[in-house]
This record gives C-alpha cells, sequence and structure tokens, in this order.
C-alpha cells in the first residue's frame, strides 16, 4: 500500500506534452498578418480569436472548455469588449488543438481547470480583441484615406469622426485580415469596461432548453458502433481473461477487446446491446495486492502520519510552533478527516473514436483538449499531423476531465476495429468505481494560548494523498506537493487569512492505491473544514465570539477580512437568529479569490438538518460576468454541501463501495435555499470563481451545527454519523 | 419489435422487448436531448411524459411505453413556440452544463400541468432531479416566472 513518491513516466510525458514541451512549439499569439487565414466557411480571420462574417456575424474562439461554469461567455465578453462589436451578433467556436499545434499554438493554453479560465488568459485574449479592432479601423482609414486615429468603432460600426462617415466591421473585415498587426497595443482601462462586468445572458442557453446541444455521449457518426467498457474493480488490478464464446451471439455483439492490460470492452450496434452483453461476459481479473485494502486500513496509516515522529513535508511556518504549543498555558487540539469524493458529473465519461492507419480523430468533452490530444498521440501511435480531438460541450467536468483515461481507451478500442468510429461510454457504474477521487486526509491540529487567551501556536499536521504525486509527479518540489497546502500558504493565490506568532503547517504523504484526482476547489476543500471549524474551536475554548475572535487575528489580512465582514453583517451576526435558528461562519482564500461564508441552520432530533439562509461574499478581483459567479457561488454550495452530507467514497477489498446515485447520492432541489450572494471585486488582481466558495459551505455548516447542539463534528461525510437534511 | 409513438409520430423499432425505452430514445429513435445519468431511476435527466405523466425512461421498458403517447424534449415544442418552461428557462438564464436541464424541464412541464401555480413546496415534493452544478436557485425562479407567464 505504501507508495513512495517516484516519477511515473507516463503521466510525465503526457503531463509535460500538455503543458508545452511535447507539443508546443512556443507559445505564439498571430495577430494577423499579410497571409489571409479563413474560417471553414471562407470568412477572413482578422486573427486566430476574431473572425468576421460579411454579416457583421463575429466569431470569438474560445480555447477553454465551457462545463456550465460560463467560460465561453465570459471569455467572448474580454474579447468583444476591446473589438468594440455589437454582442448581439457575437457567436463562438472552439479551434482544436491540432489546429493549434500546427499554428504554433495559436490558441494557448486549453487547460479548464483551477478556475483560472478567464483569470489566466484575459490578458491574452483582450489583446486578440483590441488587435483585431485597430486593424479594422485601419482598413476602414485606409479605404477612405484618412489617418486611422480620426476613426472610431462601436457596435461593429467604424465611423470617421470628423466627416462622419460610416462602416461595418464586416464590409472591411477582408481589407483588415491583410493589414500586418500593430504591435502597440493598449487594453482599456478597467474603468471604461461597458461589457465587461454586465450580466449578459449566456450564450449557449437556448440549444440546452430544447435538446439540440450536443454532449460527447450523443456524437453519432455514420457506421459507428458503441461499446461498454470494464476496468478492473481493484485499481492497479490487471484482466487476466474473459470467456468471450459466452456473450458471442448476443444481439449487437460484434467484437470483445482487450483495453490495455486491465480493462475489457464489449464493441456492439448499440450501447445498449454493447452494455448488455458486458454484463453477461465472464472476466477474470488478477487483482493484486491492492485487494486487501479498505477504508480503515487506510485510515490508520493516515492516522499514523499524525504522530510528530514521522517524517513530513513543511509547507508554511512562521517563528516555533513546537516551542510555544510546549510552553502554552493552554492548548487544544483535534483531529479531522475528509473522504474520498467522486465528481460524478452528470453526463457519464464517453469519447468517440475514429482510426484509421493514416488518421485518428476522437470527438469528446475534455478539461483540456491539449491532454486529451496527446492522448490520443499516445495511444494510436500516430504523430501530431494525423491526428485531432474535437471538443465537445461538457455535461460537467469537475475536475475529472481533465484526466485522459477514457480517451486513451477509446483510441485503443477504436484501433481493434480501423475504419469504423465507436463511442466508449462508461456506465454510471463505471464512473462512479473509477473515479479519479478526492484525496484522503486527515488532519491533527493544535492550538495553544498564552496567558491571556491570545493563540501563540497553530499547527496544522495534514496526513494524507498527494494529487501531484500521482498525477503531475513533475510539480513536485523535492518530494514535497506544495498544492496540498492550498490555503494555508504564507501568500500567494491560496494563503492564510490569519497571523499567528508561531505557526507549523506539515504534511505526510501517504498515497493508498486509489487513484486522486482534481475535484472542484480541490485541497481547499479539506483545508478550510479543517482551518475554520478548528478556529471555530479555538474560539469556544476560551469564550470568544468566533467573529471577534478571527477578527483579531486577520489585521494583516485585510481582503480576507473584508469578505468575512461582508458576510458577518448581511447575516446579521450577533444580532439573535430567529427562534430555533443558528449560524456559522467560514472564510477562505483559494484561486487568487476570497470568499467568506455563513449559514443560518435549525437542528432537530440532533441529526435533521434544515439550513435556512446562506450568504457568500467573493472577492474576485476583477468581474466579468456578475450573473454567472452568481450562479457559481449558488451551484458551489450544492456541490460543497452533497459532498458533506452525502458524499463519500468508501474502500472495501480494494475497490469502492459506492456504485450509483443511490449510494452517492446528491443535493436536490427541496434541501437548498437561496444563496445571497455578494460580489465585491477589490480590483487589481484576476481571481477565479468557479471553485472556491466549495470549501466555505461546510464549514459555515457545521460552525452552525455546533452552535446549534454543541456538538463537533470532525468527520466527513454526515451520512455516515446519521445526520442528514431535514 | 415495439410500435412507439414519439412526439406525434409513429415508429416501429425492432428492440427486445425489455430494451429501456431510454436507450430506443436516443439510439434507435435518435433523438439525444433525452441523457443518460444513472440508469436507476434516480437522477432524472432521461425524464420524458409517458401519456402526459412525467416519468424516467431509463426505468420504463419499451413494451410497457407501446401504445401510449411519448413526448421528449424535443416534441415539448409547439408550432407557435417554445413551450412555457422553456421559455423561462432561457429569460432566467438556467443552465450550467445543461446536461440535466432537458429532464429537469420535462419534470417542470408535468408539473405546471398538475399543478399551474406550484408552491415551493410543490417544487420541493415533484422536482427531485439530479443538477451536480447545483442551478436550483435558477430553476426555482424559472418555475415561478413560467407560472406567471
Amino acid at each position: 500500500m505504501n507508495q513512495m513518491p517516484a516519477l511515473n513516466r507516463r503521466a510525465f510525458v503526457i503531463g509535460t506534452a500538455a503543458v508545452g514541451t511535447g507539443l508546443a512549439l512556443g507559445f505564439d499569439i498571430p495577430f494577423g498578418g499579410p497571409t489571409v487565414v479563413r474560417a471553414a466557411d471562407g470568412s477572413p480571420e482578422v486573427n486566430a480569436w476574431v473572425v468576421i462574417r460579411p454579416d457583421d456575424t463575429v466569431v470569438i474562439r474560445i480555447a477553454r472548455s465551457e462545463m456550465g461554469q460560463g467560460t465561453l461567455t465570459g471569455l467572448a465578453q474580454l474579447v468583444a469588449e476591446e473589438l468594440e462589436c455589437n454582442w448581439s451578433k457575437v457567436t463562438t467556436e472552439y479551434p482544436t488543438p491540432g489546429q493549434s499545434v500546427v499554428r504554433k499554438r495559436a490558441w494557448g493554453d486549453f487547460s479548464t481547470g483551477g478556475s483560472r479560465g478567464i483569470r489566466s488568459s484575459q490578458d491574452y485574449v483582450r489583446k486578440g480583441g483590441a488587435t483585431a479592432r485597430m486593424m479594422l479601423i485601419q482598413a476602414a482609414a485606409n479605404e477612405w484615406k484618412v489617418p486611422a486615429s480620426e476613426c472610431r468603432a462601436a457596435h461593429s460600426v467604424i465611423t470617421h469622426t470628423p466627416s462622419g462617415r460610416v462602416t461595418t466591421f464586416g464590409k472591411v473585415a477582408e481589407a483588415a485580415a491583410r493589414l500586418e498587426p500593430p504591435t502597440d497595443v493598449k487594453l482599456k482601462d478597467p474603468k471604461d469596461w461597458k461589457l465587461v462586468g454586465k450580466g449578459v445572458k449566456r450564450l449557449d442557453t437556448v440549444d440546452k432548453t430544447t435538446g439540440r446541444m450536443t454532449y460527447g455521449i450523443d456524437i453519432r457518426l455514420p457506421g459507428m458502433l458503441n461499446a461498454a467498457i470494464k476496468d478492473c474493480p481493484v485499481f492497479g488490478g490487471k484482466l487476466k481473461g474473459f470467456d468471450e464464446a459466452k456473450i458471442t451471439g448476443m444481439n449487437g455483439v460484434k467484437k470483445v477487446v482487450r483495453v490495455g492490460d486491465s480493462a475489457v470492452a464489449v464493441v456492439a450496434d448499440t450501447w445498449w446491446h454493447a452494455k448488455t452483453a458486458l454484463e453477461a461476459l465472464p472476466i477474470v481479473w488478477d487483482e493484486g495486492d491492492s485487494a486487501k485494502v479498505s477504508s480503515a486500513s487506510i485510515a490508520k496509516w493516515l492516522e499514523e502520519g499524525l504522530d510528530p515522529a514521522q517524517p513530513a513535508f513543511i509547507g508554511n511556518q512562521n517563528g516555533d510552533a513546537k516551542a510555544a504549543v510546549a510552553s502554552a498555558a493552554k492548548k487544544v487540539e483535534a483531529v479531522y478527516n475528509y473522504p474520498y469524493q467522486n465528481q460524478a458529473a452528470m453526463e457519464p465519461l464517453n469519447a468517440t473514436a475514429l482510426y484509421t492507419a493514416d488518421k485518428c480523430e476522437v470527438w469528446c468533452g475534455t478539461q483540456n483538449g491539449e491532454a486529451a490530444f496527446a492522448a490520443t498521440l499516445e495511444a494510436s501511435g500516430l504523430p501530431a499531423d494525423k491526428c485531432d480531438v474535437h471538443k465537445q460541450i461538457l455535461g460537467g467536468g469537475f475536475g475529472r476531465r481533465g484526466q485522459t483515461d477514457y480517451v486513451r481507451q477509446a483510441v485503443l478500442i477504436a484501433k481493434q476495429v480501423p475504419g469504423t468510429p465507436v463511442k466508449l461510454l462508461w456506465s454510471r457504474e463505471e464512473d462512479m468505481q473509477h473515479g479519479k477521487y478526492h484525496p484522503i486526509t486527515q488532519c491533527k491540529l493544535t492550538g495553544a494560548f498564552d496567558a491571556e487567551n491570545n493563540l501563540s501556536a497553530l499547527q496544522i499536521r495534514l496526513s494524507g494523498q498527494s494529487i501531484l504525486f500521482s498525477l503531475r509527479p513533475e510539480a513536485l518540489v523535492n518530494g514535497m506537493d506544495p498544492a496540498a497546502f492550498q490555503g494555508l500558504n504564507a501568500s500567494g493565490e491560496a494563503a492564510i487569512g490569519y497571523s499567528v506568532p508561531n505557526l507549523l503547517v506539515e504534511h505526510s504523504m501517504r498515497n493508498p492505491h486509489v487513484p486522486p484526482g482534481f475535484w472542484r476547489g480541490v485541497n481547499i476543500n479539506q483545508n478550510a473544514i479543517y482551518l475554520e471549524c478548528f478556529m471555530d474551536e479555538l474560539a469556544h475554548s476560551v469564550g470568544q465570539d468566533p467573529v471577534e475572535f478571527r477578527r483579531k487575528l486577520m489585521t494583516k489580512h485585510p481582503k480576507h477580512l473584508a469578505v468575512l465582514n461582508a458576510v458577518v453583517d448581511k447575516i446579521g451576526w450577533g444580532k439573535p437568529a430567529p427562534q430555533g435558528v443558528y449560524r456559522g461562519i467560514a472564510q477562505h482564500m483559494g484561486y487568487a479569490s476570497y470568499v467568506a461564508g455563513a449559514a443560518e441552520i435549525s437542528v432537530t432530533d440532533s441529526n435533521k438538518i434544515k439550513v435556512h439562509r446562506l450568504v457568500a461574499a467573493t472577492d474576485p478581483g476583477y468581474v466579468v460576468n456578475p450573473e454567472q459567479i452568481d450562479r457559481q457561488v449558488a451551484g458551489s454550495f450544492v456541490y460543497g454541501l452533497s459532498a458533506l452530507f452525502y458524499g463519500g467514497c468508501t474502500v472495501k477489498d480494494g475497490r469502492i463501495e459506492q456504485t450509483n446515485f443511490d449510494s452517492y447520492n446528491s443535493m436536490r432541489i427541496s434541501e437548498m435555499p437561496k444563496v445571497e450572494s455578494i460580489i465585491m471585486p477589490s480590483g487589481g488582481f484576476w481571481g477565479g470563481v468557479g471553485e472556491p466558495t466549495i470549501c466555505i459551505a461546510a464549514p459555515a455548516v457545521l460552525n452552525a451545527y455546533f452552535a446549534a447542539t454543541g456538538k463537533r463534528i470532525r468527520s466527513v461525510p454526515l451520512r455516515d454519523q446519521n445526520i442528514t437534511f431535514a | 419489435m415495439a410500435n412507439l409513438t414519439i412526439n406525434g409520430k409513429a415508429f416501429d423499432v425492432d428492440v427486445e422487448p425489455d430494451t429501456p425505452l431510454l436507450w430506443v430514445i436516443r439510439e434507435n429513435i435518435g433523438l439525444t436531448g433525452t441523457k443518460y445519468g444513472c440508469g436507476i431511476a434516480q437522477c432524472g435527466a432521461c425524464t420524458v411524459h409517458v401519456d402526459g405523466v412525467a416519468m424516467r425512461s431509463c426505468g420504463v421498458q419499451v413494451s410497457e411505453a407501446s401504445g401510449k403517447q411519448i413526448t421528449t424534449i424535443e416534441g415539448l415544442a409547439s408550432d407557435a413556440g417554445l413551450h412555457k418552461v422553456q421559455q423561462a428557462w432561457i429569460d432566467n438564464d438556467v443552465p450550467q452544463c445543461g446536461y440535466c436541464q432537458t429532464g429537469m424541464i420535462m419534470a417542470v412541464a408535468a408539473l405546471l400541468k398538475e399543478k399551474p401555480k406550484p408552491t415551493d413546496q410543490d417544487i420541493d415534493e415533484a422536482i427531485t432531479n439530479i443538477c451536480r452544478c447545483g442551478t436550483f436557485q435558477q430553476v426555482r425562479q424559472a418555475i415561478h416566472l413560467a407560472t406567471n407567464v
């Protein structure tokens, strides 16, 4: 069970291919030029980001993936802001990773995770829009033989101010596309934004209400077959064999194939036939040593990591916490834990592949087009110019679709039926039992007080799994996973919001065989529960108000404090709550955004929780679309509280026990109150909004539960403690 | 062989009688707006109307649907335009990833047929679809919006 950190060569190749060296021929954003590049319909590209059709339709290219978070619309707003185009004529399209490679990575990074879709591409997509605007204006000025400085653009119309002459983007796009792009491009001052910061409607809604939206699962190609797959239920186990004769002749079955060394797939005319046959297929697995692993054995091993005698990586420290604890007037200790979680996107994993001797194409939802492309290359064995990936809208991602195991499988299956497109679809059971799970951890926290009840030291000792160890070992720093300390760092985009004279944050890395992955919010989810529930414990241990206790430690963290104060005011902290209603709060930082949350709950029979109110505050620096932030924040509570109440994947005989939504439940509308969201951008930085709020949902509710019952919950999920929604 | 009426059109499909209606709709008929989410009637992504009643089509065998009027999301709009629930969804910008929303809309359309002015409690009891993006707040608002049309 004890896996030592070592470089996983395969993950390394794929990982680096996706981030740079393998695919990248340099990050060179072409801003147009004398050779006109044309879109499929013949319309000229003004540059890689902007195509303008003769009817003034503006096609904005989006490299990041839309999975519900609204990035398609937000990124288009950023381009359109600088472009000065008519928003009602804007449409979007995805370039393919194959095209990007051919064009020297013209669209930059495709990776869509870490809440970075907007914050890490806002600069160059705005420049793309601004450059295109300048070229369109220049083209009009050339035609009129006037200086460009006398012309301006608004709503896709270019006006020569002195003469009042006008033309439209569509009329000059062809000429603009032939111009050398300007090198001196200035972006607007945020105070001059007109479209950015406005809650415009999403661009992809109508098709999502009529059934016309095509997700990966909906791909239909001529002659396409369907595949159902079973991977060894014990992670790391192997496929020994299967008795194909038992299912040959079953309706629709075309072929039974090995997929890598651990999985078997049935290829049939329909997926229902494939799945039915697969369930009837006798399979023999070599489950390996991991078949002995259970949740209890993992818990025991993690518990050992809480022992200070065990080696640990230090993620953050100041002063001498150990000495301060040893000499403290008063000491408080607690141990928390957080389980495995499955992302459980509503659309089960799937990919469609067509392989021929000289070509391999894949259609799939992916959070990282370039990683899916790299997986296609590797699995097909074909070079980059013979492969491509056609990204589809995602039926949820939550981090799971940043991985490419399902893409690789689809290509390996398609290779065994060359010339025929095959759609691989995982059953929900396969999806639930072959996740890349939210890492499992335990945490021991120790707080020390001086004689005046001031917090003199804080020790946070994490024990458990590292995501980077498994998925991006090249990102480990001398074996340490820096991401494990997310939200507990001294500085940066996930910094702790408290100053304690003596602080020690450590991680005893223990990697069970269950594969970990990025689960929306990643490591702030557990770290915020640990820190924010323990802060509550510390406050109560010295008879102080949890808000006042925190405020004393937050004087050097004004942005953390500002969001906390905002929810404190809005929830009415310090004022009487309705009869039987109790409050809890939490604050944290992640993905460069500051978030705080407050909950009002009531508890009946000590185990039935009704959540009455949820208040959230977010400071993401800049706001692109407040309506979408509102939705991300509200949705984050559903995701975070679903994990708290109903989540938790347990291990028995080396495999995950939960198989579907009956054993891994998710919140329903009846359980969810309205979220009162405060968006308070303070400017000067760009933070993400897709993830951070999730982490404060659980501690706000857990702290309210303590206020209501006097009982401290230190273990997730609540279903294991017979606590549920009222 | 099953004789189905889907969105007013008759289909003869050659499938085993125990095939779930969901897969017949998606794979044999080719209407992909009805989604697979769990296959065990938990999530509601596959909700269609069978004789006007919202049903989770993954749990309905095609033989049970024979001779009944089946409506999928593709048949919800009429010649007059989108159904009021679809319009409310658009006006309130409800979907995030959108994958569960066609099933959610079908469930809501059936609810409004039965209860044209549902209370929040009616909504809580009738709408039990899973949405992992967590659009519930917008769903509730949009339901009330649709009833005021």
